[in-house]
């Protein structure tokens, strides 16, 4: 290496790391992982100029650093503030960041509906995980919540401008990944909203990635939009052949029909690398895809709910023993469930399923 | 060999007396007793003609509740299927469409819903998981069935009668709960 870059030393929550010149202190405490990493909702790592909106990385400097050893008189956003020498962090050790953080998570959860058995995204919102976190058990808000015009964002990317917690991530995605900004934040204050100016249907080709970094259900997929909750769907990597990105992606599948299309999330919930629009909406077939195998969750999340791993299947004897003679199945469960019925193929509908969908009259009664 | 416990009684058998030997004044002492719980009361009943009263925490057949003006409540969320540890409940989301406001509280409604009575055990986490009171588990058995099909209920066995049509059945459905609930406060 040409150039030696100087390593600092800091300390968060007791535990010493050196770190190269100009790390957050969000990015130093990433680099010791595990609980000491502060929660953030605004801030991206892929995303310039992310963070210090939606002060839930809050944290205690107890010392400045070596040269001045003077504690910070505020708490400081750690997805926004430079390590110094010498620096000493606390975050779960400090009682103040705690209630900071409460009272950080109640305000943001002022004007969310908290419309999780509805919304598309429970199971794996990172509000939900925080407030589950840092929550109080009932609101003391006594007003109206905040409402909004419908917008229209076209026939891919649904907007439910009420769950939106303004983190900006999805206006410096637009930015920074398309080529046209077509996406912004009018208004201020509580009458902030997230809209495509003009109302006009947005069609770059990588604008689908703002779904994947919404860090809330305010941004969904349309294509997914009802079809199945996030925990009964099982991720598997996979990726394609695909001429504008990478073609790596996570499919959430059913059976064998793909509901949706995501990219790849590191542990940070951060996407790996950006995919197409073709990717993650056109391509519902598991034909188009080569399967890697499934995604490793981690063991606490409600998405590993119900996926056995590492499961012994005993061999089925029946047959051995009876020369060959297969069972005799008593019933067949489709013949009487009309959930998951073979002949409904949720992938290939546009959008959100109806109830026609399923009272459809091919179904023979017996 | 050592003993496994301090506490082993070594058992001496005497030889049993003329009395013992008889054994008729134990066997007319059996009959005493047996003759007593004639006059005692019974601890059966005739059912079906009789019932016995529910336990006000009887968890029985599922209900899909609805709301007053009878909107269905469940939203589909799921939660009572991944609650379920029989894995007994599947379902079928779909979107509310305009014209169907009267018949649904959410935007998002349960098109299927199935409970398979044969995997249930009535745990009632169902009832506890769900956000929007649209599953309880009512004073009723799951009545007995010849084939293993008529196990499989779906929404129109499960659904709680409109109470602005069928008030009568809707308050039948409803059972005592509400009685409970008050009582409970």
């Amino acid at each position: 290496m040409a150039e030696e870059v100087k390593k600092i030393k800091v300390t968060i929550d007791n535990i010493t790391i050196d770190v190269p010149m100009g790390t957050t202190i969000l990015q130093a405490a990433r680099m010791i992982g595990g609980d000491v990493v502060p929660p953030a909702m605004c801030y991206y790592s892929k995303l310039q100029g992310s963070g210090g909106k939606c002060r839930t990385c809050l944290v205690e400097v107890s010392k400045g650093s070596e040269a001045d050893p003077r504690p910070m008189p505020k708490l400081v956003a750690s997805c926004r503030t430079g390590v110094m020498d010498g620096m000493e962090v606390k975050n779960m050790t400090s009682p103040r960041v705690e209630d900071a953080r409460n009272g950080v998570v109640e305000f943001l959860l002022l004007n969310h509906p908290l419309d999780c058995p509805i919304c598309d995204q429970a199971g794996e919102c990172h509000l939900q995980d925080l407030g589950y976190e840092h929550g109080k058990e009932g609101t003391r808000y006594e007003f109206k919540r905040r409402t909004f015009d419908k917008h229209d964002l076209g026939p891919y990317i649904q907007l439910h401008m009420t769950r939106c917690i303004l983190c900006y991530r999805c206006v410096y995605t637009a930015d920074q990944l398309t080529d046209k900004r077509v996406h912004g934040v009018l208004s201020r204050g509580d009458h902030s909203e997230i809209a495509t100016h003009i109302e006009k249907s947005l069609d770059n080709n990588f604008i689908g990635n703002v779904i994947d970094v919404c860090p809330v259900g305010a941004l969904t997929d349309k294509t997914f939009r009802f079809k199945n909750r996030v925990w009964f769907t099982k991720p598997m990597s996979a990726h394609r052949d695909c001429k504008c990105c990478s073609g790596k992606v996570t499919l959430w599948q059913r059976g064998e029909d793909v509901l949706r299309v995501t990219a790849r999330k590191d542990q940070w919930g951060e996407v790996e690398e950006w995919i197409c629009n073709e990717c993650r909406f056109e391509k519902k077939n598991t034909a188009d895809w080569i399967i890697e195998g499934p995604t490793q969750v981690n063991r606490h999340s409600v998405i590993s709910q119900g996926h056995y791993e590492h499961v012994l299947k005993p061999t089925e004897t029946f047959s051995a023993v009876h020369g060959g003679r297969k069972p005799k199945l008593l019933m067949d469960i489709h013949s009487v469930s009309e959930v998951n019925d073979p002949s409904v193929d949720l992938s290939l509908i546009n959008g959100s399923a109806t109830g026609e969908v399923f009272n459809h009259p091919t179904k023979t009664q017996e | 060999m050592a003993s496994l416990t301090t506490r082993s009684k070594v058992l001496e058998q005497t030889p049993l007396n003329l009395m013992e030997r008889l054994y008729l004044p134990s066997i007319f002492k059996g009959m005493a007793i047996t003759f007593s719980h004639i006059f005692k009361k019974k601890a059966t009943i005739s059912y079906p003609e009789e019932q016995r009263p529910f336990s006000p925490v009887f968890r029985g057949l599922h209900v899909l509740n609805r709301d007053e003006d009878g909107r269905e409540n469940c939203t589909a969320c799921g939660l009572c299927a991944v609650s379920c540890p029989a894995e007994a409940i599947t379902m079928e989301a779909a979107e509310r469409q305009p014209n169907e406001e009267h018949l649904y509280r959410e935007e998002k409604y349960a098109a299927k819903y199935e409970i398979n009575m044969l995997r249930c055990i009535f745990c009632g986490l169902c009832e506890e998981a769900c956000p929007k009171d649209a599953i309880y588990l009512s004073e009723t058995f799951a009545p007995s069935n010849f084939t293993r099909k008529g196990f499989i209920y779906s929404k129109d066995q499960l659904l709680i009668p409109d109470p602005n049509t069928e008030k009568e059945k809707y308050q039948v459905a409803k059972g005592l709960r509400e009685v409970h609930k008050k009582n409970k406060k």
